[in-house]
């Protein structure tokens, strides 16, 4: 039955690493070879396709709105005049100039009245000229007439002026780049990087919550705690969905890749943004991209040991659904706090939001996007580190003392209100004694 | 600090009394597998175990008995190290932190838990891979377990699609795999038909031919008599004895059933003075000078003896009179209940 004799030069003990690891291979090949981990790979991609064909959408329904068309209701000679200004002064002011067109019925119509026209709602002019090229009259709810007063006043003018306008060239000089507008590219940059740090985590820290659950459910817990020491597997679970929250990414990674390659020149179109001169961090893309994964894997982990924590006191998945909220409201807050450090007046919480654990990966990535010092990095993940291991051993012995405890005993305790004390008792490992 | 196993069996190499609470200690020369002196454990305020003493020779198969709620589960997971005693020491193999020799352990809690979507072989290779068996290794010695067992069809089946008796034994030989130098049962018979439980007696006693130490909790006294060369009997968290299942039963007197021809006569004197009369036997305890001084006199009497049997004590008698009534009671409800 037993070959001990052939094992007596084996190890008596894993070590921790050993068993962290042989609890993170089976969570991580259970959870990325179970159908369930194809809807979560799928899951993020349905809102990013149907927030791109609604922006998609948007962006043209909001363009055709925007185009500001006034009707030209004179005569023909005035409203060639009217035309000829507002083409005199387009080159010079651009989208200032509204769009300007012959009304086909005025034309048509010696009785036209642009009141009773635009009260009918016909054609789709936002406002209509009429009048003499000297005396113009602008017709128009009160924020039309109010916006194209003064250009029409100027396109008139210049349109009734019969010496050609003569505009002096103005010289021009660029500039690669100064210390305020560098600035503002990175605070756009730390900002962006704190969204998607926000956003990576929250979509894929809350998995923890429930992973303790199947454990618990069926009693494998037990086997567990008897064979290795419970933060090795705390730990094992952490890293085991950190790999899978890295698949996840990679996988929508190279989705959103493709999609670029694909659609580049209507992704730019309709977020209106050059990503490929996007501003550039203070410690360069490289570098900071892999603090980002640095920031991303330690914001994970962190987070992850406190919600493992929190999970494993629930017995069932509506408990682990009630928790879900205010761990969401936390993730918020932790977030808040880092991006408020980013503004004018919230530089002084820095520090503190650098020094919180939950918040440091936040408010570090966003320190490598706008500062170039990069030993401060090396001390913050040895910092974010050494909470990684307190909250996982921490969380550890709070699991081993309220929930690895026999239910039999329980049978004479006091009804307690507390949830967690409540539920520590009920038969998570029953029927035990 | 790793040590090999053979160093650890080596270091704690000495000798200890088997029989703690026993009436008459008896020194044993084998190593103890497992020592607990003073174990308490409370929740909430309240003791579920109270001052728990134990020695566990290698090499022994050892019962802790005693009704449920008693404080057998509490006690093995203090011993495993999956919680740790408020009070008093424990030492596996002469560690104080069992984790320290997960790896000569093997455990099989009462609550039987497997990934219901694992493969067979692979919660046993998984279960191994727990205690430091490397997966190939485990998968390998877990196929000569499942086939041992007639059980290699379900190898490649999952968990879920196991019949009850046949994910209990998947988890047994996962407890096995590792080849454990202890091997801890909490309530292992329970749930098993008799047929299954024979299986596992014949197990247990295999596992200690070759030198393992057994350790499983159980409230069905006759496991405990048929196996056990000691045991613990434990109620309400506390040890009132520890030690073997001879001196347990060595404490209560032997009964004597008497049947004689005679009802009555002179010599009803020489009768000890428990002696009770039952229908047409009469009972008493076996007198300290033995039966021939009762014997002589009887045959002086005219008693006309039909018949003299003397009874050794059980070791229900035993728990009765160690434990009280009352534990006695509830544990034979728990049988009771197990049964039905």
């Amino acid at each position: 039955m037993t070959d001990h004799m052939s094992d007596m030069a084996v190890k008596p003990r894993l070590s921790r690493l050993e068993a962290a690891w042989v609890i993170a291979r089976r969570d991580f090949v259970a959870v990325l070879f179970s159908r369930a981990f194809l809807f979560f790979l799928l899951g993020p991609l349905f809102p990013v396709i149907v927030g791109g064909l609604a922006g998609s959408i948007g962006g043209q329904v909001s363009k055709q709105a925007s185009v500001a068309e006034i009707g030209i209701a004179m005569s023909e000679a005035d409203s060639a005049a009217l035309l000829r200004g507002a083409e005199t002064l387009r080159p010079q002011l651009g989208g200032a100039v509204p769009a300007l067109a012959v009304i086909p019925e005025a034309a048509s119509d010696p009785n036209f009245k642009a009141k009773q026209f635009l009260e009918a709602r016909k054609g789709s002019y936002v406002a209509i000229v009429t009048g003499t090229i000297e005396t113009p009259e602008l017709v128009g709810t009160g924020g039309q007439v109010a916006r194209w007063k003064g250009p029409i006043s100027l396109i008139a003018s210049t349109g009734a002026s019969a010496a050609p306008q003569n505009f002096p060239r103005v010289q021009t000089e660029t500039v690669a780049s100064s210390a305020a507008s560098e600035r503002t590219s990175r605070i756009k940059t730390a900002q962006a990087s704190q969204m998607v740090l926000f956003l990576l985590t929250m979509l894929l820290a809350g998995m923890v919550l429930s992973n303790l659950a199947e454990e618990k459910g069926n009693k494998i817990i037990e086997i567990l705690a008897a064979a290795i020491p419970m933060d090795a597997v705390f730990m094992g679970k952490l890293f085991a969905m950190l790999g899978v929250s890295f698949v996840g990414i990679a996988v929508w990674g190279t989705v959103g890749w493709a999609f670029w390659a694909i659609a580049e020149d209507a992704i730019v179109t309709v977020t209106q943004t050059d990503y490929r001169n996007l501003p550039g961090p203070a410690l360069g893309w490289p570098l900071f991209i892999a603090l980002g994964i640095a920031y991303f894997s330690m914001a994970y982990l962190l987070l992850g040991s406190l919600f493992l924590t929190i999970g494993a006191m629930a017995n069932t998945v509506r408990e682990v659904q009630t928790m879900s909220m205010p761990v969401t409201m936390m993730q918020l807050m932790v977030f808040f706090v880092a991006a408020f450090t980013l503004t004018p007046g919230g530089a002084w919480m820095e520090p503190y939001a650098i020094a919180f654990p939950l918040s440091s990966p936040f408010a570090m990535l966003a320190r490598a996007a706008m500062d170039e010092t990069l030993w401060i990095h090396a001390a913050a993940l040895a910092w974010q580190a050494l909470w990684v291991g307190l909250l996982v051993k921490g969380g550890s012995l709070w699991f081993k003392k309220r929930v690895m405890k026999s239910g039999g005993a329980g049978r004479e305790k006091k009804k307690r209100t507390s949830l967690f004390t409540r539920r520590a008792k009920e038969p998570t490992l029953e029927p035990a004694e | 600090m790793d040590m090999a196993v053979s160093e650890i069996v080596a270091s704690h190499n000495h000798t200890s009394p088997v029989d703690i609470i026993g009436a008459q200690p008896v020194v044993d020369t084998r190593p103890l597998a497992i020592e607990a002196r003073g174990l308490v454990k409370s929740f909430d305020g309240t003791r579920a175990v109270d001052g728990v003493d134990i020695a566990v020779p290698e090499g022994a198969i050892y019962g802790i008995l005693g009704p449920n709620g008693a404080g057998k589960t509490t006690t093995l997971r203090m011993l495993l190290g999956i919680i740790d005693p408020d009070e008093g020491v424990r030492r596996v193999f002469g560690h104080d932190r069992p984790h320290d020799v997960g790896r000569l352990i093997g455990y099989l809690p009462e609550e039987r838990g497997l990934y219901p979507a694992m493969k067979a072989i692979d919660a046993i290779a998984f279960m191994g891979a727990l205690r430091g068996l490397p997966k190939a290794e485990g998968r390998k010695r877990g196929l000569e377990l499942l086939e041992r067992h007639d059980l290699s069809h379900a190898a490649d089946r999952q968990i879920r699609q196991l019949s009850k008796g046949m994910a209990q034994t998947v988890q047994l030989l996962g407890t096995l795999v590792h080849g454990p130098r202890l091997v801890v049962l909490d309530e292992p018979f329970s749930g098993l038909d008799a047929i299954n439980q024979g299986k596992l007696e014949r197990m247990i006693r295999s596992l200690a031919e070759e030198g393992v130490t057994v350790i499983f909790s159980t409230h069905v006294i006759h496991h405990a008599e048929r196996l056990c060369e000691g045991v613990a009997i434990i109620a309400g968290g506390k040890v009132p004895y520890a030690g073997s299942v001879e001196t347990a039963r060595d404490r209560i007197p032997a009964q004597v059933r008497l049947e004689t021809r005679a009802r009555e006569g002179g010599w009803n004197k020489a009768l000890p003075q428990d002696a009770r009369r039952e229908g047409d036997f009469f009972y008493f305890s076996l007198p300290e000078t033995g039966v021939e001084p009762l014997l002589k006199d009887l045959i002086a009497g005219e008693a006309g003896i039909l018949s003299l049997s003397i009874e050794r004590a059980g070791l229900h008698d035993a728990f009765v009179a160690i434990a009280g009534e009352a534990a006695a009671r509830q544990l034979e409800a728990d049988q009771a209940g197990a049964g039905s």
